[in-house]
């Protein structure tokens, strides 16, 4: 099998480091060669972070590099433009349909670009998502990544069980049953 | 694992019974691993001067220890570590450096690897986390093969990916038998002539031993190409030049010569892959053989197989170039007590001279506040210097602005310069009562070690006193009326002053502020005083008014305060 490279890009603080942790979870479970690149730091503080994971029979570099990824997982509209270059011709993107603000624009050093999913989508296989508003229905605004995760899981190739199995071990003990909620609310979104 | 907890699965398995550290991106993970099991002691230091010393101790002593660090926390250490050179150990003892290539969480870019070539220290350098953990059990074993401390270097992509890691038994060596032996360990001149010596020679045997290393090996393949690599380098080789012969180094100081001057030989071409300084490089053309370096591959930031493409290959790739967006860099989080500090001193056009820490974001917009970011601690002792240069009125637009965690680091030492010296400025210690840009580590000020257990929290307000301080004022963070008041006294008055803003920091765990708010847009005037600290959960709309993200704001309650108008309002409990 040829490696597979998922990006899980978004604003420092939506919890791109445990989604990362879920998918190579998954690699691991099926039994692939696995490596994750994490953020850690100073750039975290509501900066634009991403996190690589990177799957196949034996995986040399932990990064995926502009041109290769096969999913760009996005928490944030800006953020899925911004990394958009990353994806492979035939690459999907999963995005979170938010507008977080970045400093420069609420300060007025620029402007929020708009039509980012149209214009995405006019090169781009793109399954939009408004996560948070299904998050907050489920009670819990936090859970918003993992219904973009459930809508994730419909292109890709691991089971539905084996996704619930590697949430269940992954999320805190005390959210598995919100965060399980949240997957499958996203797996039919 | 992640690079880092491999490297404190392989300290623990090679049987390392003391570990001291101060936190810093990319090392902390090691530390904060390594506590876990439970037959190693792990503490934070103070300082990574303090946290070597520390390690030297126990390895004396004759057991296995370790001390962890960020590149720039062995500028610190370097005192330590130069001497412990000379002297050597008694069991084995492993420095881990975390370099930062690309510079993700720091103030420069340097490279252990020329600072270990100076303190004539064997630097090992793992490419995976596979290897972080072997390499670090091996570089125990060579630590009291050689008679030496060991340098693990490792760097931000390899401390912070994971791979996958097999797992040995721990295999705790008999502790060594102390003996006295002051000709080894009293570093005095007579010792250390003999010393000295003895370092050349040792650095010259693991040279020409490199050889037999199993970390240092040839992967023999096309011999148009060879490529000398180390590190997570190695990983961007494979990806590009799956064919090309490699000498993959695991030792990357001393350089195991002949083996280096072999592989030249049998390629036709020598190319040097190293990510920041061209020390492998440099050490290669000395012998006087021709090879490909730095003028094909950047000094600055981390490689990528892309870069190799585009330096060896000359491939040019079809990519789509990046879409011209917005940069969203870090900054302050919703309801973050340095940010209502910093929204005082921008209102009295106050000049902050500042330190390392989450509050070095203070000097970017719409805060800019801070004006100097130096190293840690150098915020008090910076002030000092321009009120010695330009006088006590020049520094009353001036504060120096230092986290708890940076103060107990090294800022107690520049804040007695201050009394010795007769300074009249006005220092901010920005108390959160943690570590908090690496992730919320505990210190001496905290009252809980590292593995958690209580302890004495030392007093800052009485430690400040106790220096001959005579005006220290606890501010509570969020009070900016009083707060503003205190500034602008304490700048004015021509005597030192310590002012202690208290709030912890809005991410520690049970920490939850009370102030719920909500904006009132009938009575707001679109004057945008409450955007002006740049707080990230409050957006103006397109009429003017303001929201307030209800999923982002921590509950600070600084909007509120700053309105005028009473257009923000606490939601009733």
């Amino acid at each position: 099998m040829e490696t597979k490279n998922i990006m899980i890009v978004g604003v420092g603080g939506q919890g791109t480091l445990l989604t990362s942790r879920i998918l190579g979870g998954l690699a691991l479970h099926a039994n692939y060669d696995v490596k994750l690149s994490e953020v850690h730091g100073m750039a975290q503080r509501g900066g634009s972070v991403v996190t690589y994971v990177r799957y196949g029979e034996s995986v040399a570099e932990p990064i995926v590099e502009e041109g290769q990824a096969d999913v760009l997982i996005a928490f944030e509209r800006l953020e899925a433009k911004r990394y958009a270059h990353f994806l492979k011709k035939d690459g999907v993107i999963i995005v979170n349909d938010q507008r977080m603000d970045p400093i420069t624009v609420v300060t007025g050093a620029a402007e929020y670009p708009e039509g980012i999913i149209e214009e995405l989508s006019a090169s781009h296989k793109v399954y939009a998502v408004d996560a948070m508003a299904e998050a907050k229905k489920l009670g819990n605004a936090k859970v918003f990544n993992i219904i973009v995760l459930g809508v994730a899981a419909q292109h890709m190739d691991y089971s539905k069980e084996d996704w619930r199995t590697v949430i269940k071990h992954t999320v805190p003990p005390k959210t598995v049953e919100v965060n399980l909620q949240a997957f499958e609310r996203g797996y039919v979104l | 694992m992640l690079g880092n907890e491999a490297i404190a699965r392989g300290a623990w398995e090679a049987g390392v019974k003391v570990s001291s550290a101060y936190p810093g991106t990319p090392s902390t993970e090691i530390s904060e691993s390594l506590v876990q099991y439970d037959d190693v002691y792990a503490e934070w230091a103070p300082n990574e001067k303090v946290a070597t010393e520390v390690a030297i101790g126990a390895c004396i002593s004759g057991v296995r220890s370790m001390c962890c660090m960020k590149h720039v926390g062995v500028n610190v250490a370097s005192d330590p570590l130069y001497t412990m050179s000379y002297g050597g150990v008694n069991a084995g003892m492993v420095l881990v450096a975390a370099d930062d290539p690309g510079l993700y969480s720091s103030q420069n870019e340097q490279d252990t690897r020329a600072v270990a070539r100076a303190a004539h220290v064997p630097v090992l350098q793992p490419s995976d986390s596979q290897e972080a953990k072997d390499f670090m059990k091996y570089a125990f074993e060579l630590s009291e093969r050689y008679d030496t401390p060991v340098i693990l270097r490792t760097t931000t992509r390899l401390s912070h990916s994971q791979g996958l890691v097999a797992l040995e038994e721990r295999k705790v060596p008999e502790d060594r038998p102390y003996e006295r032996n002051p000709a080894k360990f009293v570093m005095m001149p007579n010792n250390a002539k003999g010393r000295h010596l003895f370092v050349e020679q040792r650095e010259l045997e693991m040279a020409k031993d490199g050889a037999a290393m199993p970390i240092n090996r040839i992967e023999a393949g096309d011999t148009k190409i060879g490529i000398i690599t180390a590190g997570i380098e190695y990983q961007y080789v494979k990806e590009v030049l799956p064919n090309a012969s490699i000498l993959k180094l695991g030792l990357v100081n001393p350089l195991p010569k002949q083996m280096i001057l072999d592989f030249a030989a049998m390629v036709d071409e020598l190319y040097i892959v190293e990510e920041l300084d061209p020390i492998i490089e440099e050490q290669v053309r000395s012998w006087g053989i021709p090879c490909y370096g730095k003028e094909l591959l950047t000094v600055q930031g981390e490689y990528s197989a892309n870069l190799l493409r585009k330096a060896f290959l000359h491939q040019e790739m079809d990519l789509e170039k990046p879409a011209d967006v917005p940069a969203r860099p870090p900054i302050l989080c919703p309801g973050c007590p340095h940010r209502s500090v910093y929204s005082v001193l921008k209102k009295l056009g106050i000049h902050a001279a500042g330190d390392i820490g989450c509050y070095t974001l203070g000097a970017v917009a719409p805060l800019n506040v801070v004006d100097t970011t130096i190293c840690m601690g150098a915020s008090i002792s910076t002030l000092h210097g321009m009120e010695k240069a330009k006088g006590k009125d020049y520094i009353k637009k001036w504060v120096a602005v230092i986290g708890d965690s940076t103060f107990m680091h090294t800022g107690i030492n520049s804040l007695m310069n201050m009394v010795y010296n007769q300074a009249t400025g006005t220092v901010i210690i920005l108390d959160n009562s943690t570590t908090g840009m690496t992730g919320h580590q505990d210190h001496a000020a905290t009252g809980k070690t590292l593995k958690g257990e209580p302890t004495y929290a030392i007093n800052i307000y009485q430690l400040c006193k106790a220096i001959g301080i005579e005006h220290v004022i606890e501010v509570n963070a969020f009070d900016i009326r009083t707060l503003e008041q205190v500034v602008k006294e304490e700048t004015q008055r021509e005597e030192i002053s310590v002012i202690i803003t208290k709030s912890p920091c809005v991410l520690l765990k049970g920490n939850v502020y009370p102030n719920k708010c909500v904006p009132i847009p009938e009575k707001c005037k679109k004057c945008g005083m409450c955007l002006r600290p740049g707080c990230p959960a409050l957006t103006k709309q397109e009429n003017g008014t303001i929201a307030i993200d209800e999923t982002m704001c921590n509950a600070c309650g600084l909007c509120k305060q700053l309105c005028n108008f009473g257009a923000i309002e606490e939601v009733a409990k």
